[in-house]
């Protein structure tokens, strides 16, 4: 059987199962999946496709420093976080983000710390390709969110 | 000496190029040779001040001294997530 990685950057679909399985201990009473999946608009504009890419390995080496604050920080077990780059269709996951923790405070407030970090520091970007063609690279992705978004 | 630049999202469509060599004197910074990339590509000089800094692809500063084979990225804002 094919190991699954704790992170991950990969250009396959991305299934929430294995790595629920990865995190799962019998004194951990909390499993949180947080699971981004692509949205058809931004801010009502018609959205085609996105298109991701990282700067490898060291994307994959920022999750993990990430995920070990996130655990010393909310006493969480382990953390799984897989991102996937490439093409990515409306409604397909780009990122999954699974905390293990024997409550479940800490494993949503671990997933939420994650996900905001991983949008201010790991490198990786996202291309939005609009409906009519046109198309850009995001970045600033916190001041672009408007405030109904929080 | 010489490094390597790793170009990535709108700085790779701005330099027309993934990566490339730069030659540079001895007690060279991260902050020098982006002033050394804005000269060459016009178009960086937006980025001053909105980027992370990466050197051996660990996250560095503006004043960390470089030395020969490193690998810099200079890493525009970033948009992980959906």
């Amino acid at each position: 059987m094919k190991t699954v990685p704790f992170f991950q950057i990969t250009d396959q679909p991305l299934d929430p199962a294995p790595l629920v399985a990865l995190v799962a201990a019998p004194d951990m009473g909390a499993v949180v999946t947080f699971a981004g999946i692509v949205r058809d608009n931004f801010g009502g504009r018609p959205t085609a496709y996105l298109e991701y890419e990282a700067y490898q390995p060291m994307a994959e080496s920022v999750l993990a420093t990430l995920a070990a604050q996130a655990q010393a920080r909310w006493g969480t077990g382990v953390i799984a976080i897989h991102h996937r780059v490439g093409r990515l269709e409306i409604g397909e996951t780009a990122v999954l983000i699974v905390v293990a923790a024997p409550h479940r405070h800490e494993a949503f407030a671990a997933a939420e710390q994650l996900m905001d970090q991983i949008k201010q520091s790991a490198p990786i970007w996202k291309k939005e390709v609009w409906a009519d063609g046109a198309s850009e690279w995001v970045g600033n992705e916190i001041e672009r969110k408007t405030s109904s978004e929080f | 000496m010489e490094v390597i630049v790793r170009y990535f999202a709108g700085h790779r469509d701005i330099t027309g190029r993934a990566e490339e060599r730069f030659t540079l004197e001895e007690g060279a910074t991260v902050g020098g040779l982006w002033e050394q990339l804005v000269a060459r590509y016009a178009r960086l000089s937006g980025y001053s001040g909105r980027l992370l800094y990466a050197v051996n692809q660990e996250f560095g500063l503006l004043e960390t001294e470089l030395h020969d084979g490193d690998e810099v990225a200079f890493i525009p804002p970033v948009s992980g997530g959906s």
